[in-house]
């Protein structure tokens, strides 16, 4: 077990290394041009080669990546090209937004989705034909044009939420909670959508399982077979979907701050990216990274503590 | 957004690949046809393509041309069908420019996507070893990565460069092209390795390629529907967000537009909406029927509830009028008149597979039910304890057990399953629930039968676990199911079987799963315990031999019916049957085959 949770780890090091080795490759390699992205379109050739070596830009990649590791290990990621303030300042007050926002859905979404799913796989008929055709529904509108289709509703028609704006928890729970309403709503549609019709699936398959036919054959009640074999054993397969689902939410939240001017990470990463401000844009990047690997890390121990298979090795 | 959310099911790769039939592409088409959902989709796509082609001739505007007097149009005014936006632009024309954009995107984001998964697919499926392993931990590391928030990491470098940027995006999105090619050139070296050495001038590497272009047409036109629906919402998502180029007009760009200006001029945000949601819908329900229709396996037959409800009310009018009549014989413990048992179609029908089966089994007699794959024998084991699938619909005739029907009444039934009529399943290990101990689930299925308490419950499993000749029982009862052998988990099952003092054991291919030498044991197992117990058993077997070693009588089934029934030695001495008689000679054959190879 401890070997498990020791090579999962190995392994999210070495991806998270790979990806910002790669992400950075791709950003910096070009100099000349980071240089004039941030000097903007009139500045003369001569102010262009300053800046790249002010900036550093003309050293070996290599290089530049290992300065820019090394940092990162101590917990500085650079400062803005722009406004000088640096990269960990600017996520330290963002990433409780995003997080925020993910966590609410993500709570909220298994809540709702694990009560729609299984109620769906067991009793079929209509509530399965409904919750089928809300999937597809679910899929096909993409988290944009839900917000959009809320602010419409909720903020215009009947102004009775607020259409933009975040307010910290620090400044009230039931405010915090306010504000988030409608980004959390939006959000929740497509994921509860996509997530029960994947939990319906997997107790579907748990059902047809041989040895829930035989838990059956010795008279052991519906209700108990359900409450204590089924779910219990669709529960690996849930989970699977629940962090497939989180890295959903991570780029639905980037289209959900925009819409409702909330500001997270996915607002800086659009601000950083538009503007030309690469060791912002790669600090969010890194932040995105390290929760897909935590997000990826908490699946595998949950999962490795649920399956038998696993867990006594 | 990641493509899982759009639906993908991660089953549709894999396996279910190959049980894709291979249809001519022009039934395909007609097919498709049939289905209401996916011609409304083509029809909608196709529409779009048409616009994208003949906009610059059909759109009644130029897309950026402004208009001051326009400014904020209602729709159905001076010409603006849709209405015109805060700078007095028209929305339809911009929309029908848009849909150009759209469909290159898609053509775009599809051939980069297939043509980097599928031969990296391909390569790593071919080759295996480190190739594959490298290739797919890159796919696994792409694929668990927002594809959007790359896209906006990268626009530092590309700028506002819509084609690079779903260029980009076919990349992001290649694995799951990957993943889907390369399971099926695995599987198909695998299945053709051996045929493919003879063949004598023709390379393996066209072979595989062949049998894997046949094979992973299907799923790949599946994926490719689903791969363009998150295409278009990623694409409209990029230009919303304000990435795109701004000169040119595009969905996402009208959209932010009626956004930006959504206090002034609501209305504005529907088109916009509209035109985007419903072109990945399309995409969808067009890739549902495809897959419905290329993948045999997911088509699923069911039944309407009111129909199923008819069905199952007529067999209850016959058995309450007494069709089914029983005048038993006092020692018949079980007895089966006119049982039929039916399947659901695809269209709504039933298909029959067993066709009114009569069957008696004396107290303490083991009846042998013998007769090949398919011929209903299974099933007609899984009605006597209640535990047919599902789908399975019971259209008439009677199981009396001690007397009384089971199938009038569903609480006698639950009554008797697990109590009175145990279960021995084919093969053992999948029959064990893998998430908890052997202990736990024995004592919680005795508990539940017959509400012993906790400790009762175990010290009888304990002393029957010896029985059935495990040696350290404490210790197994420790154990989980995989960590204990088949043999081991046989007799685990014999002993569920048994816990709650049955009168009727029901034993579908006991052996069937089980290496020769702990087949005999078994069987011999199988054979105490109905001495000392009493105890009546129906043993489904295929195989003869078994008959012949531990059954007094036996009945022979073929196709939904039984075609004789006799006691053993007779049967064995005297098949009336003819199929009996060749059911005889062959396993005769295989005996003989076997004592020469031994």
């Amino acid at each position: 077990m401890l070997l498990y949770l020791v090579k999962h780890l190995l392994r999210a090091v070495a991806v998270l290394l790979l990806v910002s080795f790669a992400t950075f490759a791709m950003m910096f390699s070009n100099g000349t041009g980071v240089a004039r992205a941030v000097l903007g379109l009139n500045a003369s050739e001569e102010q262009v080669q300053a800046k790249v070596a002010e900036l550093g830009l003309d050293r070996p990649l290599v290089v530049q990546y290992w300065d820019w590791l090394t940092g990162a290990v101590t917990g500085d990621l650079g400062v803005s090209f722009f406004t000088g303030q640096a990269v960990t300042d600017a996520l330290e007050t963002r990433v409780p937004v995003t997080l925020s926002l993910i966590i609410l859905t993500l709570l909220l979404t298994t809540v709702i989705s694990v009560v729609l799913g299984v109620t769906a796989a067991l009793y079929g008929g209509w509530i399965d034909r409904v919750l089928q055709f809300i999937a597809v529904l679910g899929a096909a509108i993409p988290p944009y044009i839900v917000a959009i289709g809320l602010v419409f509703a909720f903020a215009i028609a009947v102004p009775f939420y607020p259409a933009t704006g975040y307010i910290p928890a620090t400044d009230g729970v039931s405010a915090w909670l306010w504000s988030l309403t409608l980004p959390v709503t939006a959000l929740l549609i497509g994921s509860v959508a996509n997530a029960a019709a994947q939990f319906r699936g997997a107790v579907m398959d748990t059902l047809t399982q041989d040895y829930v036919r035989t838990l059956r054959s010795r008279g052991i009640r519906q209700s108990e077979l359900l409450f204590r074999h089924v779910l219990r054993n669709s529960a690996g397969p849930g989970l699977v979907v629940l962090s497939l689902l989180t890295l959903g939410l991570i780029g639905g939240a980037l289209f959900i701050e925009t819409v409702f001017a909330l500001p997270g990470v996915g607002q800086l990463s659009i601000l950083a990216a538009t503007g030309g401000d690469v060791p912002m844009v790669m600090g969010t990047v890194i932040f995105v990274i390290v929760l897909v690997l935590i997000v990826n890390i908490l699946a595998e121990l949950l999962g490795a503590l649920l399956n038998p298979k696993v867990r006594i090795r | 957004m990641s493509i899982d959310q759009h639906g993908l099911d991660p089953s549709a790769d894999g396996t279910a690949a190959l049980v894709a039939e291979d249809r001519p592409p022009r039934s395909l088409l007609r097919s498709l046809l049939r289905n209401p959902f996916a011609i409304a989709s083509l029809a909608y796509i196709l529409l779009i393509v048409v616009v994208a082609i003949l906009c610059p001739w059909i759109a009644p505007f130029p897309p950026n041309k402004t208009d001051l007097s326009a400014v904020n149009a209602p729709p159905f005014t001076g010409g603006h069908l849709f209405g015109a936006d805060a700078s007095g632009r028209d929305i339809l024309s911009r929309l029908m420019w848009g849909s150009q954009q759209t469909i290159i995107a898609c053509v775009l984001v599809l051939t980069v996507a297939l043509i980097l998964g599928g031969i990296s697919g391909l390569i790593a499926g071919y080759y295996r070893g480190r190739t594959e392993a490298v290739a797919s931990f890159v796919s696994d590391v792409a694929q668990s990565l927002p594809g959007i928030v790359m896209l906006i990491a990268l626009y530092s470098l590309i700028g506002p460069n819509i084609p690079a940027a779903m260029a980009i995006f076919g990349v992001i999105v290649a694995p799951s092209f990957y993943r889907l090619v390369r399971s099926v050139v695995v599987a198909v070296r695998n299945e053709l390795y051996i045929d493919a050495a003879k063949v004598v001038g023709l390379s393996d590497a066209r072979i595989v390629g062949r049998h894997v272009l046949s094979a992973v047409r299907a799923p790949v036109i599946v994926q490719s529907a689903f791969v363009l629906a998150t295409a278009v919402a990623i694409l409209a998502g990029v230009d919303f967000l304000g990435l795109g180029d701004p000169s040119q007009p595009s969905w996402g760009r009208v959209l932010s537009d009626a956004f930006n200006n959504i206090y002034t001029n609501p209305a504005n945000v529907i088109w916009p909406s509209l035109v985007i949601t419903l072109m990945i819908l399309s995409f969808i329900l067009l890739g549902n029927a495809l897959r419905d229709t290329l993948q045999a396996s997911f088509r699923s037959a069911t039944l309407r509830p009111g129909r199923r409800r008819t069905l199952a009310r007529s067999a209850q009018d016959e058995r309450v009028a007494g069709v089914n009549d029983l005048t038993p014989p006092q020692d018949v413990i079980l007895a089966i008149r006119g049982l039929k048992i039916g399947y659901p179609t695809s269209n709504d029908e039933v298909r029959e597979v067993v066709h009114g089966v009569d069957l008696d089994v004396r107290k303490g007699e083991i009846h042998g039910l013998v007769g090949e794959s398919g011929s209903g024998k299974s099933q007609l084991a899984f009605s006597t304890l209640g535990i047919l699938p599902r789908e399975a619909v019971i259209l008439g005739g009677s199981i009396f057990f001690e007397g009384k029907d089971l199938l009038a009444d569903p609480a006698r039934m639950r009554a008797a399953r697990g109590r009175k009529i145990g279960y021995v399943p084919q093969e053992p290990m999948s029959n064990l629930d893998p998430s908890f101990t052997i202990g736990a689930q024995l004592t919680h299925g005795l508990r539940a039968a017959t509400g012993l308490s906790k400790s009762d419950a175990r010290t009888k499993l304990l002393a029957l676990l010896a029985r059935v000749g495990i040696a350290d029982p404490e210790r197994l009862m420790r154990l989980y199911p995989h960590e204990i052998s088949g043999g081991m988990a046989q007799r685990v099952l014999i002993c569920g079987a048994v816990a709650a003092d049955p009168e009727l054991i029901v034993a579908d291919e006991p052996t069937t799963a089980l290496d020769v030498t702990v087949q005999a044991e078994v069987l011999e197992l199988l054979r105490e315990l109905s001495r000392e117990r009493g105890l009546a058993m129906v043993i489904v077997t295929h195989n003869l031999g078994v008959v012949a070693d531990i059954c007094d009588t036996v009945s022979v089934m073929k196709d939904g019916r039984i075609v004789e029934r006799n006691d053993v030695d007779t049967l064995f001495a005297a098949p009336a049957d003819p199929y009996t008689r060749d059911l005889l000679v062959s396993s005769r054959q295989v005996e003989l085959m076997e004592a020469e190879d031994g």
